[in-house]
């Protein structure tokens, strides 16, 4: 592999301070390749969102920091950034788009203020040609005629339309790096479709990573390279998207995949993981999932388990996994 | 999940006494709501008692004795014609007390009807509501004069015209809350079963709208004791032979710079009023609010 | 369940419409228009069955239930309970109707009173119909707690000590407290996590064979909607623009918005990932609904005729319904699985 675009190390990021803090994201490491995708799959808890939020600098304060790692985006360590630096960084060569496209655009100004605000931020340009980049981008995001939903207001536009917005907005410094945080999760289906398309053309038209966050395994199937499973805010398992759904190591992997209702086959019964999410503030003493793991044995009870490797780019957090399935 | 054992719980008492129960065990245990609950007796009761301590007449003029500050002769001093400012204080607490309390309790029942009914039956909501309008648009001392003086000058007058005075806003709060609480699925839930609006209203919707109640109530408190005095300077209220702690503030308000006690106790006497309720209402707002209980084992 | 000599359905809904009135003006509320959220929609459920009931946001599946339910007032239509209507019933004549309805919501958070403890949510229902609090009714409560897979010392505690899939069973529980026939899921797993919602889907399936319960179950999530119905509804705009077992919805859907809904759910595998012809354009308002067909404006294959005229639900085989005047030429899709895949769970 080339040298990563983005490398987290043994990320740990905490919320709320003293003793009654808890992790939300423990020992995570991956790397993202130039123009490589990554989905990482959670379920409420898991610590996917926080850990896209710690790349971008973007974590609630006072309440949320990073307590371990390091962060490296183009070899340079981006928490011993000077804060400057790094706000130049992002909505640059970093992007980010989230869930909610009701929220995250200002209501009262028009979206074409909002993208040209955006790269005059980061590009010195002055208004015109701010716009007429603006303009350009709302075209490329599949918005009819840009020129005049550039003086529209939030409001005017569908949900759809919104977080197309938001994507021209995190797209328009040309980043290397775009953070998708549920993209598509508040969109209908037929949207959600749009989107995706539209997401893995201009991939490949800008040349950039994505990191996809997302709950739903459809949509990693349908988008992404490489697959992070979290789980209580720790990998469980990381292989590339084909290795992920034809042979899971992780026992919750295998669950998730088996909770899934499937769209071409019937199945009489889903199979289900037992139990319910853990609670980050009372966790577990060892693996976080044995409680709820049908293979548990007494030794998963002892400590965390270390990512083994059982094939190239396939590592699975789980002393019970069979390491004869590898090719 | 390890299930205490169901025959625990069966033999749960159908009802026990209110002391004994949780809600009071969790009472005793809020620490806002025992030092509201004190401040609030220590006034109360002093107030109640006032005739069986042995205090010098509230109204005994003593000239010579005037502007005396608080000392171990006079504790709290003395006003401008001499009167004891510690028994004035204390019987005024009476009279104060009463009114403050009366309005609260009026203002209650009448701004929440109000405020439900606006919120939960949509037809009513705007004519309710643009009444509620009118009467807030009126400065509120002056609406109150205007009410005193066509009922004619009483304490009964005054707690009346300052009830209605602040109808309007509590009925506003309460009925943001209940068009909050109205949406929510499991009002829709006990629709589906077939409960009826009483029901709804009652089980469902007031309960989860009392934290902002408790605490527009405690304000109002603070507003009745404070326009009271008012009303009874411009001789609407009381008489003012029963001087309430309003009176004692607008009467020590001409002599401040000379004087200060003369105000500083009728006012602190109403901020430890004020303060001891809101820590009150805090407190019950807290116990009766399941998702905030602390469970001590 | 779709053959059999039909018996009386649990449900019949016979031109079932909702308008919601839209006021204008600054001073007077003057109605100036109504959005049809829910035009002429005919449906049945027999005894027993799941009727699944898909569609986007605004489409007006959710009204459905809830008119159904008589939550809300249908502005046209009749709803036959068991053969007898209860459209036009008062509130109060209702109330032995409700016994046998009930709903799940979709917000497990918003859906439990959290001032009262469970043990009063979940019997709320019996305590409506006239049941007294005592020994009796709390062994029941403690009973359907266990039903749903809760523990008994469930009762004495209030909704927020559970998490979203224990607070979603308590709703279940109270739905079933009744007994009754007919159950409404408003998107009843959709807030769920993955692995906590296939518990709820199992819990549901498992209650309908105990109980002989029949559902409507509404959902946006197509593959929860195929796992869990036997017949499935298709809407667009107020409208049912297709209805199938499911089996034959899914494998030959007919009508163009039915193949775009398809279309659009992601592959379940990274191998069958492929470029689909997507549904352009967004959902028109259903304010002002295009005329004639309602999915002219973003269907492939429209013509003069839909621009104009409306379609009728048009019968092309056993229990298959679409609406579309040109279902004919209307092209087969591409199969939505490809080949079969490999186990994934081993």
């Amino acid at each position: 592999m080339a040298a990563p675009l983005l490398s987290v190390r043994n990320l740990r990021t905490v919320f709320g301070t003293g003793g009654g803090g808890i992790v939300a994201v423990d020992d995570v490491s991956f790397d993202v390749a130039p123009r490589e995708v990554v989905g990482i799959v959670g379920e409420s808890g898991s610590g996917k969102s926080v850990t896209a939020l710690s790349i971008m600098g973007l974590l609630p304060q006072p309440q949320g920091r990073i307590a371990a790692g390091a962060i490296l985006f183009e070899g340079r360590d981006l928490l011993q950034m000077p804060p400057r630096e790094r706000r130049a960084l992002r909505g640059g060569a970093m992007g980010m788009v989230f869930q909610e496209p009701m929220t995250s655009l200002n209501p009262v100004f028009t979206i074409g203020d909002q993208i040209v605000e955006t790269i005059r931020q980061h590009e010195r340009m002055g208004t015109r040609a701010a716009r007429a980049r603006a303009v350009d981008m709302l075209g490329r995001v599949g918005i009819a005629a840009p020129a005049r939903r550039l003086d529209d207001y939030p409001h005017q536009l569908s949900g759809g339309m919104r977080q197309r917005v938001m994507i021209a907005m995190a797209l328009a410094c040309s980043p290397r790096l775009l953070l998708a945080d549920e993209p598509t999760t508040a969109l209908d289906v037929t949207i959600q479709a749009q989107l995706l398309d539209l997401l893995r053309d201009l991939q490949a038209e800008f040349g950039m990573a994505i990191v996809l966050i997302t709950h739903n395994m459809g949509v990693i199937a349908e988008f992404a390279d490489r697959v992070l499973v979290m789980y209580a805010g720790r990998m469980a398992e990381e292989a590339p998207v084909g290795r992920i759904f034809d042979a899971p190591k992780h026992p919750y992997t295998i669950g998730l995949l088996a909770s899934t209702p499937d769209i071409v086959e019937d199945n009489v019964r889903l199979r289900t993981i037992p139990g319910t999410l853990p609670n980050l503030a009372d966790l577990p003493p060892g693996c976080r999932f044995a409680p709820r793991c049908t293979r548990a044995i007494e030794a998963c009870g002892a400590g965390q388990p270390p990512m083994r490797d059982f094939a190239a780019d396939h590592r699975a957090a789980c002393i019970r996994a069979d390491m004869d399935a590898a090719p | 999940m390890a299930a205490p054992d169901a025959a625990v719980l069966e033999d749960r008492p159908a009802r026990v006494p209110f002391w004994r129960g949780p809600t009071f065990r969790r009472l005793i245990h809020h620490r806002s709501f025992v030092i509201g609950a004190i401040l609030v007796s220590i006034v109360l009761v002093t107030a109640l008692i006032a005739p069986w301590l042995d205090l010098p007449d509230p109204n005994r003029l003593a000239i010579r004795f005037r502007f005396r500050p608080p000392s171990g002769e006079f504790l709290l001093g003395t006003d401008n014609l001499g009167r004891s400012m510690l028994s004035r204080v204390i019987w005024g607490g009476q009279l104060s007390l009463a009114i403050g309390l009366g309005v609260v309790l009026l203002n209650a029942v009448f701004g929440v009807t109000l405020g439900a009914a606006a919120g939960y039956f949509g037809k009513l909501d705007g004519p309710l509501m643009r009444f509620a309008d009118a009467l807030m648009a009126f400065p509120s001392v002056l609406l109150a004069i205007g009410i005193a003086a066509a009922l004619g000058p009483s304490a009964m007058t005054a707690v009346i015209a300052l009830a209605v005075v602040y109808i309007p806003r509590t009925a506003r709060i309460v009925r943001a809350s209940v068009l909050v609480v109205r949406e929510l699925e499991f009002v829709q839930a006990a629709r589906a079963s077939g409960a009826d609006d009483w029901r709804i209203l009652r089980q469902h919707i007031m309960p989860n709208c009392m934290a902002p109640l408790i605490v527009q109530l405690s304000f109002v408190f603070a507003y009745a004791v404070l326009s009271e005095a008012v009303l009874s300077f411009l001789g609407l209220g009381a008489p003012p032979t029963t001087p309430s702690w309003g009176i004692l503030i607008a009467e020590g308000r001409s002599y401040i710079r000379e004087a200060a006690w003369l105000t500083i106790v009728p006012g602190v006497a109403i901020a430890i009023t004020v303060f001891g309720l809101n820590l009150l209402g805090d407190g019950l707002r807290d116990v009766l609010d399941p998702r905030l209980r602390v469970e001590q084992g | 369940m779709t053959a059999a000599p039909a018996p009386t359905p649990i449900i019949t809904v016979d031109g079932l419409a909702k308008h919601f009135p839209v006021r204008g003006g600054t001073f007077l509320n003057r109605t100036t228009g109504a959005v049809r959220a829910v035009d002429d929609v005919n449906l049945t459920i027999a005894p027993g069955e799941t009727l699944g009931l898909v569609g986007e946001s605004g489409c007006g599946k959710s009204t459905v239930g809830r008119l159904i339910l008589r939550l809300i007032e249908p502005t046209a239509g009749r709803i036959l309970f068991e053969g007898t209507d209860i459209a036009g019933l008062a509130q109060r004549e209702l109330l032995a109707v409700r016994r046998s309805m009930q709903i799940v919501f979709q917000d497990p958070y918003s859906s439990l009173n959290p001032r009262m403890m469970v043990e009063d949510i979940i019997l709320e229902p019996l305590y409506i119909q006239g049941a007294r609090k005592g020994p009796e009714t709390r062994r029941q409560a403690q009973k359907l707690l266990e039903t749903v897979g809760l523990p008994r010392s469930a009762i004495a505690r209030y909704p927020h000590e559970f998490s979203g899939g224990q607070r979603q069973r308590i709703g279940i529980a109270r739905a079933i407290a009744p007994q009754p026939k007919f159950i409404v899921c408003d998107e009843a797993v959709s807030a769920l996590d993955v692995s906590i919602q296939a518990q709820i889907v199992n819990l549901l399936q498992d209650l309908q064979q105990e109980f002989g319960l029949s559902y409507l179950f509404i959902a946006h999530d197509l593959a929860v909607v195929k796992h869990i119905s036997d017949r499935v509804a298709v809407m667009y705009l107020g409208k049912v623009v297709e209805i199938a077992p499911k089996r034959t919805l899914y494998a030959t859907p007919r009508h163009p918005y039915t193949q775009a809904l398809l279309a659009s759910i992601p592959a379940p595998h990274p191998r069958l990932r492929r470029q689909r012809a997507r549904l352009t354009g967004e959902l028109p308002s259903a304010l002002a609904p295009p005329p004639g067909c309602r999915f002219n404006t973003r269907c492939p294959h429209a013509q003069d005729r839909c621009r104009s005229e409306v379609p009728e639900l048009r019968t092309l085989a056993e229990g298959h319904q679409a609406a579309c005047h040109f279902i004919d030429q209307i092209p087969a899709p591409a199969p939505l699985g490809g080949s079969p895949r490999n186990g994934t769970a081993p």
